[in-house]
């Protein structure tokens, strides 16, 4: 079988990209491979662990199960996106900063996404539902004791500066 | 750990659909893509041809029609999450969607899709079971309806030909004053099931009950209802030995040990849930 491409143009992060991708191509890999957005991280490719989380036309999705060309025409946010300028955190990274919400990282991108439409939908969330929020999100160094209280303190400084 | 070499084709209508489908002979349709995608991943399937069924908008919605609840294929299961109307007339979908992946999977994973895939331990399909669900499936012989009793084949495998797929599910509506529960042990939240239980309940103004369904997932191939404790209950008063006696009909059912858990293990499990979802089931009757 010859392989088949396709042109696309994706919004990520506010700017258009305009690529020919195979269509087999996820969109975990377009954004890491073809647009150089490395943020994103692919840990089991195959929608387990939630490293690939990433927000497509608001709502949270694995990257690794979508494919690129089903992304044609959406508005993709990354955790590249997230800070508002080179200078300044977004609050949730600042709580998770100021909370060893994370040691190696690499499920963290996954985890901001995945909190960042949590908080949109639920801004005063209670720790039982922080904890099923981020049940789709494996993270093995922290215990998560450290991401459920930056989760929560991010809750409160995104009520208290109107972000939420 | 990536997809193998298909032609892709994403139709806007359920014609085109049906179309591509006959005109192929190894398609694999693609609806939220939450099992389908990990098994390309994994290359536990090769389809020569992948039909992507996220363009056709008539597939997606929720309509309360009379005494049934209609329910497009492609409905986002998040959607049926949040739907007013479902967790107004037909709880015990809300009750077990809460239970089926995660957020993320949710947004994207569809009703149609689980139905198809088919799990063992998966909550929707025996949510469909407990409600008697009918399946629409249309293809190139033109449309036909399936009873949920009929659906599963038999492991994994849905009673639909290679050329149809699955349009609607149509959910006939217990009366406003039934009682539902649907209870389920699993190692992680979202995880699928070990065992899980789903409950209807009605009663009469003098308190009997007069009408039951009750199916366990986890145990076996497919979920079952378990027709013997339905029986048990009908027109009689609730109490916590009726429930107890009713229950133990599912320590009964056959079940397959897997690494997760052995047989007898499962079939504890289903006594001891189906007892408790029959009391919850039993205390929102009204």
């Amino acid at each position: 079988m010859t392989t088949e491409t396709r042109s696309i143009a994706v919004t990520v992060n506010g700017m258009r990209h305009e690529r020919e991708v195979e269509v087999r191509l996820t969109l975990a890999d377009l954004l890491r491979h073809r647009l150089g957005l490395t943020g994103t991280h692919i840990g089991c490719e195959h929608g387990v662990c939630g490293a690939c989380t990433v927000l497509c036309n608001g709502q949270s999705v694995r990257a690794c199960l979508m494919l690129a060309v089903q992304a044609d025409g959406k508005e993709v946010s990354t955790v590249e996106g997230l800070a508002p300028d080179a200078q300044h955190l977004h609050p949730l990274q600042q709580a998770f900063s100021s909370h060893h919400g994370l040691q190696c990282g690499f499920c963290t991108p996954g985890i901001l996404m995945t909190l960042v439409e949590f908080l949109r939908e639920n801004p005063a969330p209670t720790e039982a539902e922080v904890r099923v929020a981020l049940s789709g999100n494996l993270c093995r160094c922290t215990g998560y004791q450290g991401i459920v209280a930056a989760a929560l303190d991010a809750a409160q400084r995104m009520r208290a500066a109107g972000q939420a | 750990m990536k997809p193998p070499l298909f032609r892709y084709h994403d139709p806007a209508s359920v014609a085109e659909a049906v179309a591509l489908l006959a005109s192929t002979d190894n398609a694999k349709l693609l609806a939220g893509g939450q099992s389908l995608m990990p098994m390309l991943n994994m290359r536990l399937v090769l389809p020569d041809d992948l039909i992507d069924l996220n363009r056709i908008d008539t597939l997606a919605h929720v309509r309360e029609n009379g005494d049934v609840l209609e329910i497009g294929a492609m409905t986002r299961q998040r959607e049926l999450e949040r739907s007013a109307v479902v967790r107004a007339r037909c709880p015990l979908l809300t009750a077990a969607i809460e239970h089926v992946g995660h957020q993320q999977t949710r947004n994207r994973g569809t009703l149609g899709g689980s139905l198809c895939h088919l799990d063992p331990s998966a909550e929707l399909v025996a949510a469909a079971m407990t409600l008697d669900a009918v399946v629409s499936v249309t293809g190139r012989g033109g449309e036909r309806k399936i009873p949920f009793a009929q659906f599963p084949q038999s492991y994994m495998t849905p009673a639909i030909a290679p050329d149809e797929l699955v349009i609607a599910v149509s959910l006939p509506l217990w009366g406003r004053g039934h009682g539902h529960a649907f209870l389920e042990f699993a190692r992680r939240h979202g995880d699928f099931a070990v065992c899980a239980v789903a409950v209807m309940l009605e009663k009469n103004a003098a308190g009997a009950i007069t009408r039951a369904a009750i199916t366990v997932a986890g145990l076996d191939a497919a979920p079952v209802r378990v027709a013997a404790a339905e029986r048990a209950l009908l027109g009689q008063a609730p109490s916590e030995a009726l429930f107890r006696a009713a229950a133990e009909h599912c320590r009964e059912l056959d079940a397959v040990g897997d690494v997760h858990a052995p047989a007898a293990y499962r079939q504890h499990l289903a006594a001891v849930l189906a007892k408790r979802a029959l009391a919850e089931a039993a205390a929102r009757c009204h």
